[in-house]
């Protein structure tokens, strides 16, 4: 809260990017607590692929409403008119299309010189020395040599124009954390993290969720009902689902903390071959 | 505190989750160089509290066969080491944090590089630190960078230091090795005034001591590392008995009905009906509501985020403090201080920063630098530039007041950074010693003649040209003839010229960088004594650096100070070499000269850009005396 009121105090036009997951979901209700009794005086931005499942669109509809706060939503013109999709054109592309290249367009259509969001340092090794203020050059790329030293609280967010910095306020947040804050000031999240019977083929090893039918089946392939849920979310077609009876949040962080596995594992962009890729990803505008 | 058993996760996941949510949290630093052992030793924490995932592991053992070094065992270290180039070198360049809990408490924990060039990451840790981790290697002893390491720690307010002996495994674990390293770091130890410490015997890459106790060491009867981290005191109980400090960050006005601050509690606690003083202001209020969006509170107290109500109408903003009544910060405006330096471009003094402190940003320069602390042997030494990672003992000026604690009563309203106005880095860090008294006594003297009755004898508007550019464009020559023509129009001139201030006012001053900042300084002073006279002051130096130039326009009026950029490529001047300077440059004999081996920053927005290359010194001179004529009709 600290974190965010700083931000709005010294930025000139801020705004939280949105991602409709669990960490956004956290991120939004903080920023409600932080301006108290005040809206909170920014726009919330959703970056989106047209990939998303279903259910997410329909929680940010509801919970924009809800929080009275303006929500942006914008999709990359060009990804739309090459009608670029994760099955034709792989991940990465939709990824860099979709997501990095999108998110750029719409920081610079809109002048937003600050956006809040939702990483934590505990999701993967080259965030944790990600700094709660992140800075981007005018062309919106990190360099990990160029960011500022954070000492106590006091951040330091004056930055040339063209310029525009990251911030992350769960960046000293686990997903334990996480969990914990959704469950005690009961947050609304997707259903989609909740255990249920949903329709799942198996591909790569990873459980994709068949959420439309735009999603092309390979020759002998159906889909199979599966209790499943998930632990993040994303596009669908590149978001594995676990396999799962947890159907509350007791139940979910008791899974979580039991099963072995880290969060991000079921993402696909992550498994890249080469070393550090988010590295490589965050220094070309990824958030 | 109680414990909190493992199975009862699996058994009644609901009284656990109640029980992990009252778990305090502690952050701490690990400090050791690169072979002390400091990555594994953070690699065998998590690993032994049971952080580390299927996965994680999974890569971790790929990552070995690539990378490790410690054969075919998994290599923990590699678990900390983040960035791509860090694995490449073999070291840990910057800060990373990472996260694990038992079943007392929640951890934080920043791995901070040892090298003494990465002294900025490591304050960066120890900044927001509870205790400090000093690892040394049983077979190497208390180093220099032990010293080191531990000076910091104790500097920037660390009062839990834990001394991880590590690598017992190596000294046979030896008593009698492991008793006299800690002899010899007690007798530092106390010359730092550092009045206790923790030493633990350990060997990370076997884990004796760091979870499970050792077996091989049964001489040892102390706690084990986690034991230790587990048990000792937090600074948040501590900053609860402090009295109530409350930098306001935001003003919270949804509609004319609510009026509210809101802030985080930085020091002590606040009641709803507490008498409270606003600073620097002075004015005294009552809180009259502790608002949050959980319902109204009676009580919060240190690091609490809430939004208050006051009973009166007073004047609160952003960088104000609301502190106890009874008990408030001091307000000054100059300082003594220790500075730490994190910036490739040394710290001068007489050049401004921007300064935050709590939520207020103020205009601060350093007045003096007393001395510099050698982090090494702790010698002071006499300095007159702080370089980076260097520590100094500085008195510092601000353009106004606020309010502050001594560092050591309070981590929060007792420290600060500097900001640099260009590039607007985070060049310094620093923590408040105590108020300079001269600042309580020193107050400007009132006087009825004003510069506007001054120049209106003189029928003329005073001001500043300011020529600036490298040596041998022109500046002395233009300005010569500017002079000239402005007399000729019956105007009250003085130029102010680099090389004949050098023969006097500033006879004492070199060519190094702070010399050259402390040569502007006093220039920018005479001009503006001279300007306040009613003259119109023409300067003619190289004034290279954009902040000098900066500072100077910051002492006129807005339009008083009109900066003059003679824009002449290098090859030109160089070419003209009036004085046979840059030959000399060029020779190696004169050291610092600017454009050879000293830089100089091209104004961004001079009032006048002159090509001298192009144009002829009389025309130059033409064009500025146009360009006044423009400005105000009489020049």
């Amino acid at each position: 809260m600290h974190i965010m009121r700083e931000v709005v105090a010294e930025a000139d036009n801020p705004v939280m990017l949105y991602s409709i997951g669990k960490d956004s979901a956290v991120m939004l209700h903080l920023a409600m607590k932080a301006f108290y009794p005040a809206s909170p005086p920014f726009a919330l931005l959703h970056v989106d692929t047209r990939w998303k499942f279903r259910e997410m669109y329909a929680l940010r509809d509801r919970v924009a409403a809800q929080s009275g706060m303006q929500l942006i939503v914008h999709i990359n013109p060009d990804g739309v008119a090459r009608d670029i999709n994760p099955f034709t054109h792989g991940p990465a592309l939709h990824t860099q299309v979709m997501k990095t290249e999108a998110l750029r367009q719409a920081l610079d259509i809109h002048r937003f010189d600050v956006a809040f969001g939702g990483a934590r340092r505990d999701e993967e090794k080259s965030r944790a020395k990600e700094r709660i203020f992140s800075f981007r050059s005018d062309q919106h790329r990190w360099d990990p040599k160029q960011q500022r030293p954070e000492l106590w609280n006091l951040y330091n967010a004056r930055k040339r124009r063209g310029e525009s910095i990251r911030v992350f306020p769960l960046s000293n947040w686990t997903e334990l954390d996480v969990w914990q804050y959704i469950r005690l000031n009961h947050v609304p999240i997707v259903p989609l993290y909740f255990a249920a019977e949903r329709p799942v083929v198996e591909r790569d090893g990873a459980l994709i969720m068949v959420d439309d039918d735009r999603m092309p089946l390979n020759p002998g392939e159906t889909a199979q009902l599966r209790m499943v849920r998930f632990r993040t979310l994303g596009c669908y077609p590149l978001t594995g689902a676990i396999e799962s009876t947890a159907t509350t949040l007791t139940e979910i962080i008791r899974e979580m903390l039991l099963t072995r596995a880290s969060e991000r594992q079921g993402r696909v962009i992550d498994h890249d071959d080469a070393n550090a890729t988010m590295e490589q990803k965050k220094q070309e505008g990824y958030f | 505190m109680e414990a909190v058993s493992p199975d009862l996760l699996t058994t009644d996941t609901e009284s656990w989750l109640e029980q992990h949510e009252r778990k305090d949290l502690l952050r701490f630093i690990t400090c050791g160089s690169v072979d002390d052992g400091k990555s594994t030793l953070i690699g065998r924490l998590l690993h032994d509290t049971k952080q580390l995932l299927d996965d994680q592991l999974a890569a971790v053992t790929r990552d070995s066969r690539r990378w490790g070094t410690q054969g075919a065992e998994i290599d923990l270290a590699l678990l900390v080491d983040g960035l791509a180039a860090e694995r490449e070198q073999g070291i840990t360049i910057d800060v990373a944090y990472r996260f694990f809990a038992t079943a007392r408490r929640k951890f934080i924990v920043a791995d901070t590089p040892g090298h003494e060039q990465y002294t900025r990451n490591m304050v960066t840790g120890a900044s927001t630190a509870d205790a400090a981790v000093i690892l040394i290697d049983a077979q190497r002893g208390v180093l220099t960078q032990t010293r080191r390491h531990s000076y910091l720690a104790w500097l920037f307010g660390i009062r839990h230091v834990v001394l991880a002996v590590n690598k017992m495994d190596l000294v046979d674990h030896s008593q009698a090795r492991f008793e006299q390293i800690v002899e010899n770091y007690r007798e530092f130890a106390s010359h730092i005034g550092m009045s206790s410490f923790t030493p633990i015997p350990m060997s990370a890459l076997s884990g004796a001591n760091v979870v499970e106790a050792s077996s091989q060491m049964c001489w040892y009867a102390g706690p084990t590392l986690i034991e230790r981290l587990e048990s000792l005191q937090i600074d948040a109980d501590h900053l609860q008995r402090t009295p109530l400090r409350f930098p306001v960050q935001w003003v919270n006005r949804p509609d004319s009905g609510f009026r509210g601050f809101a802030g985080t509690i930085a020091g002590g606690r606040v009641r709803k009906g507490d008498r409270v003083r606003i600073q620097p202001s002075g004015r005294e209020s009552t809180v009259s509501r502790i608002v949050t969006a959980d319902g109204d509170l009676d009580t919060a107290i240190a690091g609490a985020s809430v939004t208050l109500t006051l009973a009166d109408e007073v004047d609160v903003s952003r960088g104000a403090m609301i502190s106890a009544a009874d008990s408030p910060a001091e307000v000054a405006d100059q300082f003594e201080a220790h500075v730490v330096w994190m910036a490739e471009e040394p710290l001068y003094p007489g050049r401004n920063y921007l300064m935050k402190i709590g939520t207020a940003a103020v205009t601060a320069s350093v007045t003096d630098i007393k001395y510099q602390v050698n982090v090494n042997s702790l010698e002071h030494v006499a300095a007159k530039q702080l370089e980076l990672n260097g520590i100094a003992v500085c008195t510092l000026s601000l353009d106004r007041a606020v309010p502050f604690d001594a560092y050591r009563n309070n981590r929060n309203t007792g420290s600060f950074i500097l900001i640099d106005r260009y590039s607007n880095h985070t060049v310094g860090a620093g923590m408040l010693d105590f108020a300079l008294r001269r600042s309580h006594n020193i107050h400007l003297q009132h006087v009825d003649i004003d510069k506007a009755a001054r120049s209106a004898i003189k029928a003329q508007t005073p001001c500043v040209l300011w020529f600036t550019g490298l040596s041998g464009s022109g500046k002395s020559t233009v300005a010569n003839l500017v002079e000239q023509r402005l007399h000729a129009l019956g105007h009250h001139t003085y130029l102010l010229d680099g090389d004949n201030i050098r023969h006097g006012l500033n006879r004492d001053l070199g060519f190094t960088q702070a010399d050259r900042v402390e040569n502007i300084r006093r220039i920018a002073e005479v001009a503006r004594l001279m300007v306040d006279a009613g003259l119109i002051v023409l300067t003619a130096f190289i004034s290279p650096f954009r902040s000098e130039r900066e500072m100077a326009r910051q002492r006129f009026s807005p339009g008083e100070f009109i900066e003059v950029f003679m824009d002449t490529p290098l090859e030109v001047a160089e070419q003209r070499d009036p004085k046979g300077l840059y030959r000399k440059a060029r020779a190696g004999e004169l050291k610092n000269f600017t454009g050879i081996d000293s830089p100089y920053e091209p104004p961004e927005a001079a009032e006048l850009v002159l090509s001298t290359a192009q144009m002829s010194a009389d025309a130059a001179a033409e064009v500025v005396i146009r360009w006044m004529r423009a400005r105000n009709g009489a020049a």
